[in-house]
């Protein structure tokens, strides 16, 4: 059993070869490879995942011969597996949604390159997952900020390209800050894994010294990332990135990549800072107010939007201000209930760009509302798994929105300050998301009487209407099955410290 | 605290030149302009990390006249990242410039406003 403890490393390894060896194969090979290491990732993630929870402890794997303090680690534990499982089910299932869309908007000799992309991107995820050492962890949040780029702007049109640079300068800006943060706080403790430089800034915060450069470098690498992650005023970029590239790209960014720098932050508070430290910091009310706002904002653009996947782009806008409310409010519910809220989101928002797809192929491929009335009749399998995202995303119960907003909402009961803002900015985000995601649902369903447009059925999109029920299954699956991914992730975190 | 300003000059040199950097790269509207300051940014972060890993009176920790004392030499740590980071921020830069001159060809233009009043012109 003890052979588990090799598989993280072997998974990101996996994923870095498959990716060279994709650079030199035709389209369809490359194709087949990936969802062959898309498999093996999720199986072996699995096993690790199994592994931990049966030892109930996490592990840490030495890469290389040097020990501890100056060696470089791989560390794994349950909340590590599991999101490492749960990226690999996303990316499949995005990857074969929007293969027919791929087909038609990449130039056929360029194909591979977008698995070569896919497989770099897993590669990086996984090691920001499981990597115990921050400089590893800042070089691949630049690996995953190229193929990030490359995946937007591998539809070759003026939108993306543009969407593509002005996502660089925001991931650019927002890694520059992450480096400057990690390079002092390297300074303060001489140390670059992250359970050393926790010992140390223990002790320096003990000691009362470098108060205000332990404070900057906290601030830093915490905004660094918000901005990677698109946080309310950070989220300029976002629309055009999300709604113009093709749409497992669209898919793979808003439910896997913004999710990879959350979870870095996740491991900074808990593995490198410590819960209770940055807790005093303050840096959570911060976080705390911009989460409310980026919650109200979004929804706001997201009922003006006229084009549907430029919608649901800014619903991801509001659906991150939640993650980071969690945050704010600084207690180890608000942070379980924003991990689940990862987990929902990245499993609603992926469905929902992949549904729309469905809707917007039978309107002639217009994205407008106007367009796309009764079109859920012309694709009645893409309506029902629209309306499902949306009925998740409002927060219904049976799906996995419903529990997240009532983890939220638990949380905030729980904590005097901030119950009430949190409560009423939840209740008001609830209504806006129910305005603009009902508007949408009762739009498709509206019939109309004489349509210009085809009507498809099953037999014609096999692939897509299984990817559909699949997405569907694993959004109940959330949603009713909530205790024991709740129980899980209290379980990592508490491996976390 | 202006003596220790006076003793880290190269430190505050460093942020400086960050925040140079940083402005050009988020408010700058001509893209080589833009990655000029990217390229700054970054190297302010090389400059803090080198200034932070030199000791005065010490060298590189090469060993050739028998000397193992700790004492005699400097970490070796700072000066790798160095040359980590410069290799990721060479590819960035590469990356950058790659999708400027795509940009250049489509719209004849640098400037990232007007290359967006042009898409929405467009309307694609």
């Amino acid at each position: 059993m003890d052979f588990i403890r090799n598989f993280p490393c072997i998974s990101i390894m996996l994923c870095l070869f498959a990716g060279i060896i994709s650079s030199g194969l035709r389209g369809r090979t490359a194709r087949w490879i990936n969802i062959a290491l898309l498999l093996i990732v999720t199986f072996l993630s699995a096993c690790t995942l199994f592994y931990t929870l049966s030892t109930g402890e996490s592990f840490v794997y030495v890469m290389g011969k040097f020990p501890a303090p100056w060696g470089n680690e791989i560390r794994a534990g349950v909340l590590e597996a599991g999101m490492a499982l749960f990226f690999c089910i996303i990316m499949l299932l995005s990857l074969l949604g929007g293969q027919h869309k791929l087909v038609k908007e990449v130039e056929e000799n360029k194909v591979f390159l977008y698995y070569v992309l896919t497989n770099l991107l897993l590669s990086s995820l996984l090691a920001l997952v499981y990597t115990n050492d921050m400089f590893t962890a800042y070089v691949f949040v630049e690996i995953n900020t190229i193929s990030a780029c490359g995946l937007i702007m591998i539809r070759q049109v003026g939108r993306t390209i543009e969407a593509a640079v002005r996502y660089m300068i925001m991931s650019l800006l927002g890694s520059g800050l992450l480096l400057l943060g990690l390079c002092m706080l390297y300074d303060l403790t001489g140390h670059l894994l992250m359970s050393n430089m926790k010992e140390s800034i223990a002790a320096i915060v003990a000691q009362g010294e470098y108060n205000i450069p332990l404070i900057v470098s906290i601030a830093l690498m915490t905004v660094g990332l918000c901005i990677k992650s698109a946080l309310f005023p950070f989220h300029a970029w976002l629309p055009d990135a999300y709604g113009y590239s093709t749409v497992s790209s669209a898919a793979i960014l808003s439910s896997l990549v913004s999710k990879g720098y959350i979870f870095l932050l996740i491991k900074i508070i808990y593995r490198v800072i410590g819960f209770d430290i940055f807790i005093n910091t303050r840096i959570i009310d911060v976080l705390f107010v911009f989460g409310l706002m980026g919650m109200i904002f979004g929804s706001l653009s997201a009922i003006w939007e006229n084009d549907i996947r430029r919608m649901i782009a800014y619903s991801s806008v509001a659906q991150i201000g939640y993650i980071y409310m969690g945050f704010g409010m600084g207690t180890q519910y608000g942070m379980v209930a924003s991990v689940f809220h990862m987990l929902s989101h990245a499993a609603t928002k992926s469905l929902l760009f992949i549904a729309a797809i469905g809707l917007t192929d039978v309107s002639g491929g217009s994205r407008k509302f106007i367009e796309l009335t009764g079109s859920a009749y012309r694709n009645k399998w893409a309506g029902v798994t629209f309306t499902v995202g949306s009925l998740s995303m409002v927060g219904i119960p049976l799906f996995s929105g419903f529990i997240s907003k009532l983890l939220f909402a638990q949380a905030a009961v729980q904590i005097n300050g901030k119950m009430l803002p949190a409560l009423i900015v939840l209740g008001v985000s609830t209504i806006l998301n129910a305005i603009y995601f009902m508007k949408t649902v009762i739009r498709i369903y509206t019939p109309v009487e004489a349509t210009a447009y085809p009507s498809v059925t099953f037999k014609d999109m096999k692939l897509y209407a299984v990817v559909l029920v699949l997405f569907i299954v694993l959004n109940i699956i959330l949603g009713i099955n909530s205790q024991p991914i709740v129980d899980m992730i209290e379980q990592g975190l508490a491996m976390f410290a | 605290m202006g003596a220790n300003l006076l003793t880290n000059y190269g430190e505050a040199v460093a942020m400086i030149l960050f925040g140079i950097g940083f402005g050009n790269l988020l408010l700058q509207s001509n893209l080589i302009k833009k990655i000029i300051g990217l390229n700054i940014m970054d190297t302010a972060i090389y400059l803090f990390l080198a200034e932070k890993g030199y000791i005065e009176g010490r060298v590189a920790p090469i060993v050739t006249d028998g000397v193992t004392s700790v004492e005699a030499y400097i970490n070796p740590v700072p000066s790798g990242l160095v040359l980590t980071g410069i290799v990721v921020s060479v590819s960035v830069s590469a990356l950058m410039l790659a999708l400027t001159i795509r940009l250049y060809r489509r719209y004849h233009t640098l400037d990232l406003d007007e290359i967006s009043t042009s898409l929405k012109r467009e309307g694609l």
